[in-house]
């Protein structure tokens, strides 16, 4: 629903007007062809007549109710002369006019303060002897007053809410309803009219009298469940009625202790007896309300399974829907209580609705038997084509579950998705079709590939597979079940196969935390093995698996770095004097496209100034690369002694309106105990060649047209510490005139200054992205004592997606788990994020965001670090920015 | 728009009349989920697009999608639409919609196309809103509604409707006129 704002006030009618040739014939039928705002606001004037006529008014307030539902809006000139002369034909004595106005000023209402005039006259009407005119102006007053007004009625609807005309009662109570809101301390006055008015033979006067009582104890558990037992032993007669007591019922018993064992459910029988009710509503409410509890057994489900199979041979496509709607989710937890049905189910495959078929055959295929599986695919297959992709996703799930299920008939449900695979269809369609292939592979091959490995000769071949268990075998429904195979092999197998069984099997114990114990005890076999190798393995990886030697996270590294970065890091280390060790959290984690030659980057440092790349001057927009900066960096002879492992670069900024002289853009690189800025100068005026002259660690010597030149300011700061804080930044330099025909450079030149932008430096530049494994482990290894947690208020959002994404953006950490997507819809969500401070302190943040219905975002950010402090400077990025 | 608290409540989220061509002719929104006139038209659009190719003639058919449910019905060149939220009974949001073919279809004496509805427009958006006010059901039997649309009872204010006697001869001579004319402008 992508709406610009533009949009969203245009009248609907454009389009109309502009196939004006073509449908010429139809629109003239209409009796608002050509019709005009302003035209119809001056035939409003009308209404201001001495005897006005009753006809020709109700065609005017029909047309401007018709320009409202086209999607025109009334400036609020407009309406509210369109409310005042409205009003004035409450002296009229014409009854269908009076409804017209009535409608009119519900829909053309303008602000609290003019709505007083009318008030009157609507009071008039309430204390007419007309029901028609009561009930109507009670809804229009409820409409338009405010609370200090409802005050001054207050009388008067409590009087309606117990008028003996029903149309005038559920019209007050329905507008008790949505008082409730702003008013809940005035409604609740009117408890006793609203208790009387429950007691009424009229059906909607009795529907809306009980959901009001319920609403008025919305928030009371033991009212509700007062109100609702005195309300099930009296005869609620209204079918509407009888369904929201229904719900109420179900809310109660999900709400209520669970019974213990065969004790019977509290108000079972209440919704057993409402099966045999009259009103099919009510009916299927309370089969709905049975298939919906809690842990239902399959002895409370029969009687509402028999009534909503009944439902499925309905004429009515709504029935049968409703009906198979509910099998199908039951079928999710009680595929035996569904069987019964499946007769009725067949049929409903080629039903004309596709929901309804669709439904049908995934209800089908979750409680099918081994044998009717041919049969459903090839009434499936039948029909693929026609219905839509996410029903097709429903029914390629289905046939996954089916085949885990069945392997008997697997190829004949590979065969099916296979075919669907080929045809037409979008991405998510494909993707469920390709993950259900994989899955299948997965499960089925590996245990192909275990039974291969019981009587294999081959060496080679064994520990190959082995390796594939090892990785593959974790991540399947079931893995405990390949235990066996592996362990059978450090058994009987020779050395080699041995020790790859051995690291296969660890591999089990270090993924799946419940085979952890049950693995340590087989792998303990296998320290007094004969052979080196296979005991050496054991050792170490019993080790890791009991916590040391780098934990269980040890027993199968998983490197989410790029391996080229890594292999320049490592030449970088090799070829430095250096005694500390190497540090692999320093090596950046995407892969970074590499444009330059690496010709000199081991030994950039003594380069000396001439090293300095000149890239095209569009290069200084483009976000340059960490490793751009690393060697940039130590090609500068007076930056060399920082060492070239920057900790992080941020992206660039700029310091300079567009268009300017000169464009800078600074880059932030943080160090263990410096920050460095990095100035990125271009000139673009001709005929001026500058000079840097001061204020620079590393001045520039000169800013030739259109040129990328780099200037750097050092800054100490205790190591491993941050420090805050903006710069002001101003460009000094001398510009020396260059003469456009000779190209010769003037001798003297003069000085001069540029102002530039402030420069902050936020804790967020000292954090950088990092992917953690397994959030949930990294969480609990922190102190929680290092916890801080707060609340926040977003404002308003387009939707969640776009919160979580500026969020994330302004932390500049890592989204782990795949936790940054949101899913389409969701009213609230969690982020995962993980970060590293500079000085290696891991720090993990947990948000929560939820949005409300007025698209306002609230986030509750909780994060842990190593130290308070960290913790707190994350939160300070927030509340900054 | 509505302000309903209890979530326990039916409510019915839109109301649509659109013509052959999936144009609105009258609709009502009642909930924040859709607040301007292009997401308005946008739902209106992908509703007619899942639905026009259904039959919906002989019985009024259901489809399910974006997490609505939508109960339609296609009488004359007209498509009449009630939507809930997914969770809702959808013989509840069938019976709204019964109402409301129903009620047009008496208050228009069955003549429904859309030229008829047009030129009566004030009626069907009348009878719209003695269904339903602010998403809640007001009422679902379709002679009580267009008995209230067309006000009937309510006919010589005063008196004179509750002492049935005291009706001149010419006020009832003048009403049964009115009566006439409007049947015959119909």
């Amino acid at each position: 629903m992508a709406s610009t704002a533009q949009d969203s006030t245009a009248p609907l009618r454009g389009p109309e007007k502009k196939d004006e040739e073509d449908m010429g014939e139809e629109t003239e039928f209409s009796p608002f062809y050509g019709i005009d705002k302003g035209a119809v606001l001056q035939e409003s004037r009308c209404f201001n007549d001495p005897t006005p006529d009753a006809r020709r008014c109700q065609q005017v307030i029909t047309k401007l109710l018709y320009l409202l539902n086209q999607g025109e809006t009334f400036t609020k000139k407009e309406a509210s002369e369109v409310f005042f002369a409205s009003t004035k034909l409450f002296q009229n004595k014409d009854v269908n006019l009076r409804r017209m106005v009535y409608m009119c000023i519900k829909d053309i209402c303008p602000s609290a303060d003019e709505v007083i005039i009318v008030t009157s006259s609507l009071m008039k009407d309430m204390n007419s002897t007309t029901d028609l005119y009561r009930s109507n102006a009670v809804r229009v007053l409820c409409r338009i007053i405010d609370s200090q007004l409802l005050m001054q009625v207050e009388r008067y609807l409590k009087q309606a809410i117990v008028d003996k005309s029903p149309v005038v009662a559920a019209a007050a109570l329905v507008m008790a309803q949505q008082l409730l809101a702003a008013n809940t301390e005035i409604v609740k006055r009117w408890v006793n009219e609203i208790q009387e008015a429950a007691q009424s033979k009229n059906h909607m006067v009795q529907f809306h009298a009980v959901a009001l009582l319920h609403a008025l104890r919305a928030t009371d558990r033991l009212a509700i469940s007062k109100l609702v037992s005195s309300l099930t032993k009296a005869s609620v007669k209204s079918p509407l009625g009888q369904c929201l007591l229904v719900r109420y019922v179900a809310q109660v018993v999900a709400d209520s202790q669970p019974g213990s064992g065969t004790e019977q459910r509290p108000f079972y029988d209440f919704l057993e007896s409402c099966l045999r009710h009259k009103a099919e509503m009510v009916i299927f409410e309370a089969a709905r309300a049975i298939c919906n509890l809690k842990d239902v057994t399959s002895r409370e489900l029969a009687p509402a399974i028999t009534v909503l199979q009944l439902f499925l041979s309905s004429s009515k496509p709504v029935l049968r829907f409703a009906a198979v709607r509910t099998l199908n989710k039951v079928a999710m937890t009680h595929p035996l209580a569904v069987t019964n049905c499946n007769i009725d189910m067949e049929s409903l495959i080629v039903d004309q609705n596709r929901s309804i078929a669709t439904l049908a055959i995934t209800t089908l295929l979750k409680t099918g038997s081994e044998s009717s599986v041919e049969k459903l695919l090839k009434q499936i297959g039948g029909f693929m084509s026609d219905i839509a992709d996410d029903f097709k996703i429903v029914v390629v799930e289905a046939i996954r579950s089916l085949c885990l299920k069945f392997p008997a008939k697997h190829r004949a449900l590979m065969n099916f998705l296979s075919n669907v695979l080929r045809e037409e269809g979008g991405f998510e369609y494909k993707k469920a079709i390709v993950n259900s292939i994989l899955l299948l592979i997965q499960e089925s091959g590996l245990s192909h590939l275990c039974e291969f490995i019981e009587d294999c000769e081959f060496t080679f071949l064994s520990s190959q597979i082995l390796h594939v268990l090892g990785a593959e075998g974790p991540q399947t429904k079931e893995p405990s079940k390949y235990i066996r195979y592996i362990y059978n092999r450090i058994i009987l197998e020779n050395a080699t196969v041995r020790a790859a069984a051995v690291s296969s099997l660890a591999s089990f114990g270090a993924k799946v935390e419940s085979l952890r114990p049950r693995v340590v005890l087989l792998l303990q076999r296998a320290l007094l093995d004969n052979d080196d190798e296979v005991r050496d393995r054991a050792t170490l990886l019993l080790k890791q698996l009991g916590g040391s030697a780098g934990g269980a996270g040890a027993v199968a590294p998983t490197l989410d770095i790029a391996l080229s970065n890594m292999e320049r890091m490592l030449s970088d280390y090799v070829a430095g004097p250096t005694d500390r060790p190497f540090d692999i959290t320093v090596v950046p984690k995407s892969a970074t496209e590499t444009r330059r030659s690496k010709g000199g980057a081991g030994g950039g440092g003594g380069g000396g100034a001439s090293a300095v790349p000149a890239p095209s001057a569009s290069s200084a927009v483009k976000a340059s690369t960490t490793e751009e900066y690393v060697e940039l960096l130590k090609s500068v002879p007076a930056l060399a002694h920082l060492g070239g492992d920057i900790f992080k670069s941020c992206e660039p900024v700029r310091l300079t309106e567009e268009d300017t002289e000169y464009a800078v853009f600074a880059v932030k690189h943080i160090f263990d105990s410096h920050i460095v800025f990095q100035f990125n100068c271009t000139n673009t005026i001709a005929e001026q060649a500058d000079e840097f002259e001061e204020e620079t660690v590393v001045p520039l010597d000169s800013m030739p047209l259109n040129a990328v030149g780099h200037t750097f300011t050092v800054l100490a700061r205790p190591p491993n510490s941050w420090a805050l804080g903006k710069m002001a930044n101003i460009l000094r330099f001398r510009v020396k005139e260059v003469d456009p025909s000779s190209g010769e450079v003037e001798e003297e030149g003069y000085e001069d200054e540029y102002q530039l932008e402030d420069l902050e430096v936020t804790p967020a530049d000292y954090i950088k992205p990092v992917v953690v494994p397994n959030f949930r482990n990294s969480w609990e290894e922190l102190n929680p004592e290092s916890e801080k947690s707060d609340d926040y208020g977003l404002g308003h959002r387009e939707g969640l997606q776009e919160a979580v994404e500026a969020v994330i953006s302004i932390l500049g950490m890592q989204p782990c788990e795949g936790t940054e997507a949101v899913p389409p819809n969701a009213r609230s969500h969690t982020v995962l994020l993980a970060g590293i401070f500079v000085g290696n302190a891991e720090v993990l943040v947990r948000m929560s965001f939820g949005i409300d219905s007025a698209s306002d975002v609230a986030m509750k950010l909780v994060v842990r670090a190593d130290t308070d402090k960290i913790a707190e400077a994350v939160h300070s990025i927030i509340q900054n920015a | 728009m509505t302000n309903i608290q209890d979530p326990t409540c039916p409510v019915v989220k839109c109301i649509l009349l659109l013509d052959s061509e999936g144009k609105r002719i009258a609709v009502k929104y009642y909930s924040q989920d859709w607040t301007t006139v292009s997401s308005q038209s946008n739902f209106e659009k992908s509703l007619w697009n899942k639905t026009k190719g259904t039959n919906a003639r002989q019985e009024a058919e259901i489809v399910m999608f974006d997490d609505y449910i939508a109960v339609y019905k296609y009488v004359g060149d007209l498509m009449f639409y009630v939507t809930g939220s997914q969770d809702e009974n959808e013989l509840i949001l069938y019976s709204v919609l019964q109402c409301f073919y129903e009620a047009v279809s008496g208050l228009l004496r069955q003549q429904i196309e859309k030229k008829t509805v047009l030129e009566n427009l004030d009626l069907v958006l009348l009878a719209i809103d003695e269904i339903l006010d602010g998403g809640i059901i007001l009422e679902t039997d379709p002679q009580l509604v267009s008995s209230r649309v067309t006000m009937r009872g309510a006919e010589g204010e005063g008196p004179s409707a509750s002492m049935g006697g005291a009706q001149t001869f010419s006020s009832a001579f003048a009403s049964a006129k009115e009566h006439l004319a409007r049947s015959l402008l119909k």
